[in-house]
């Protein structure tokens, strides 16, 4: 089955720190109680300066925002070891991020968890898209359409089928890597 | 190869990796905190089943740290989580709040911030616990659920902060799969000159090469320079590799180290025993660059990140409302000597705030005297607001009842390691990192001001 992603897309700039994304404040939330799951994804994006972003990510009281792409510059998530991060935006229903470029642990939880697909532009996408553009996002053909422009993304190459498969667990129970659940 | 590709071979049962092979390694240590750790427990159950045993009992550390002096329900609840999994499990390294194992912790706001709230066997901040703990040794390999986890790179070991899923997954396996990082090398010549610190070459490097020149790679410290740096001081250096996207940073392992390590182990009962990696000759590096130590200056990273650098003595002109000392980077026995060096016998202007890194730090300064007086005293003088809750405290914000946290948009000058906006509360405030006589010296002025004039 093809797999499409067709969302407003939420536009950020370079370095959005793992600050940004779920400030500290929030991370006495565990992300395995699945109550406090959805609460992280309400406070996604809360860290980002009002000011810069008068556009919210989050609706305040909502638990999912409705934007499923986000679109990043540089370093995406830098900062923390917190995979409350890649997580606040999985739970809030972010299916990818399209940034130039990451930061390893971020990279690193946002395969290991398998919340979303990290892909890599070869454009400068920040100077490109708006907040609030409709944008689709073509997985087989590692392809973002926004208006009338189709830009072709880094393919993931082996961290695919991690994600796909849900993350490490999954991927390590499928190729034997670990027993399966009882 | 080099130091983590050699590091990384063994772990992985090779004869050799190259950077960008995909190896699977054997865990030494896994550390774990208040923040990471109930979640990292719970993709342990989740995962492996409720009645799951660990992989090893002894490889886990488990230090409290991040939000333990608040009245914030879960935080407390939190530390409860780390108290049951640590009997659970048979845990012996589980550094606790409270000294009763069946008890529950809860802060006492009405004791307040300021007066010790902690048991015997907590510790504090978990970078710089870890090794005065005797658990960082070299030619291991350290995965910690937190960036930081790269301070023990001092120590001569591989050491890379990961998320709760990996932990998770090292909890019941022990194992890990690890991408080998392109190495680059900060060769070290001469010595610091009076007035400059380690917190000064680290700033100073990644204002170089960049927020994220590192990303993805090793950072290895070499040369005859490193000789010159005490351990305190290459673990505030291996600290900040992640400052710079650094995968980890290292140091060989030489006499000092050893010394190190193995008063430690001894004082703590932990293994002792330990196989070093030592520098080789043919290594593939991707950036090489000599530093002369005795060449840098007072160094600062503005606001909003640790690569925007300046020198102290050009920003004279930057008022602040605050001056914050402690984290591990910043927290440590030495930065607390360095500080009260600067403020003895003087009163600082603006705000100004300590929290030591560890509960042997309060100790310490307040055991030490010069003259008549102990260091504790010589800072509480000079107008600095300490607390023995050795913590993490506001590096990271956290509830918003932690000690010294900016809960106003204010400019505030820190001995820490992190200035993204919000990172110490308020996200319209500004963080300027700098070394503790840096911070000292400006919390005199009430501006930022290069600590030379003050040492002299
Ligand atoms: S002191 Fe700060 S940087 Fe260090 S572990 Fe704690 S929160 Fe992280």
């Amino acid at each position: 089955m093809a797999k499409v992603v067709t969302s407003p897309v939420y536009v950020v700039g370079d370095n959005i720190d793992t600050d940004q994304i779920i400030p500290a404040q929030y991370l006495t939330l565990v992300p395995t109680i699945p109550e406090e799951y959805k609460k992280l994804g309400s406070y996604a994006m809360v860290g980002l300066p009002d000011e810069l972003y008068p556009t919210r990510f989050m609706v305040e009281g909502s638990t999912e925002a409705e934007f499923k792409i986000v679109i990043g510059g540089k370093n995406f998530g830098c900062g923390s070891s917190r995979e409350h991060a890649p997580i606040a935006l999985g739970a809030a229903g972010v299916e990818a991020v399209v940034a130039e470029s990451y930061a390893r642990i971020f990279f690193r939880n946002s395969v290991a968890t398998g919340e979303l697909y990290p892909y890599e532009s070869r454009e400068r996408l920040i100077d490109i898209c708006r907040t609030g553009d409709i944008a689709t996002l073509d997985f087989d053909n590692d392809t973002l359409t926004v208006g009338d422009g189709t830009f072709s993304l880094k393919p993931m190459g082996d961290v695919r089928p991690v994600i796909d498969a849900g993350g490490i667990f999954n991927y390590a129970r499928q190729n034997g890597m670990i027993p399966s659940k009882g | 190869m080099t130091l983590t590709e050699k590091i990384l071979a063994r772990a992985s049962g090779r004869p050799r990796v190259e950077p960008g092979d995909n190896v699977w390694v054997e865990t030494d240590i896994l550390l774990t905190h208040d923040v990471c750790g109930p979640g990292s427990i719970g993709v342990f159950k989740r995962e492996f089943g409720q009645d799951a045993r660990v992989w090893d009992p002894s490889k886990i550390v488990i230090i409290p740290d991040h939000y333990i002096f608040t009245a914030d329900r879960l935080s407390n609840r939190n530390v409860d989580i780390l108290r049951d999994f640590a009997k659970e499990q048979g845990l012996p390294y589980f550094y606790d709040v409270i000294d009763d194992p069946n008890g529950s912790w809860t802060f006492n706001a009405e004791v307040g911030q300021i007066k010790r709230q902690y048991g015997s066997r907590y510790q504090g901040v978990c970078h710089a616990a870890l090794p005065r703990l005797g658990h960082a040794r070299p030619g291991e390999v350290l995965f910690g659920t937190d960036s930081h986890t790269c301070m023990a790179g001092a120590f001569g070991e591989f050491a890379t902060g990961i998320g709760n899923t990996d932990a998770g997954f090292i909890l019941g396996t022990g194992k890990l799969l690890v991408k080998v990082p392109e190495t680059m090398r900060f060769y070290l010549e001469g010595a610091m000159p009076p007035g400059v610190m380690a917190k000064d070459v680290i700033l100073w490097v990644i204002g170089d090469i960049g927020f994220d020149g590192a990303t993805y790679r090793a950072m290895q410290w070499e040369g005859p320079g490193v000789g010159s740096l005490n351990m305190d001081d290459r673990m505030t250096i291996a600290n900040m590799a992640i400052e710079a996207g650094g995968k980890n940073g290292i140091f060989p392992a030489d006499k000092a180290t050893h010394e190190y390590v193995s008063e430690r182990t001894t004082r703590n009962g932990t293994k002792a025993d330990y196989n070093p990696v030592e520098l080789d000759k043919d290594q593939k590096l991707i950036f090489d660059k000599v530093y002369d130590l005795s060449k840098l200056e007072p160094t600062v990273a503005m606001h909003p990140n640790p690569g925007n650098r300046a020198l102290a003595k050009e920003l004279e002109k930057v008022k602040l409302d605050r001056a914050y000392i402690g984290s591990c980077t910043g927290g440590k026995a030495s930065d607390f000597f360095a500080f009260a060096k600067v403020v003895k016998g003087r009163h600082v202007k603006i705000d100004t705030y300590g929290v030591p890194a560890t509960s042997d730090v309060v100790q310490e300064l307040k055991e030490t005297l010069w003259e008549t007086q102990s260091v504790w005293n010589v800072l509480v003088e000079a107008g600095v607001k300490m607390t023995e809750n050795a913590s993490c405290a506001a590096c990271l914000g956290g509830p918003t009842d932690t000690f010294a946290r900016l809960n106003a948009p204010l400019t505030c000058i820190s001995a820490t390691n992190r200035n993204f906006p919000g990172r110490m509360g308020s996200k319209e405030a500004k963080v300027y990192l700098a070394s503790p006589y840096t911070v000292a010296a400006s919390a005199l002025t009430g501006h930022v001001t290069d600590p030379r004039e003050f040492l002299s």
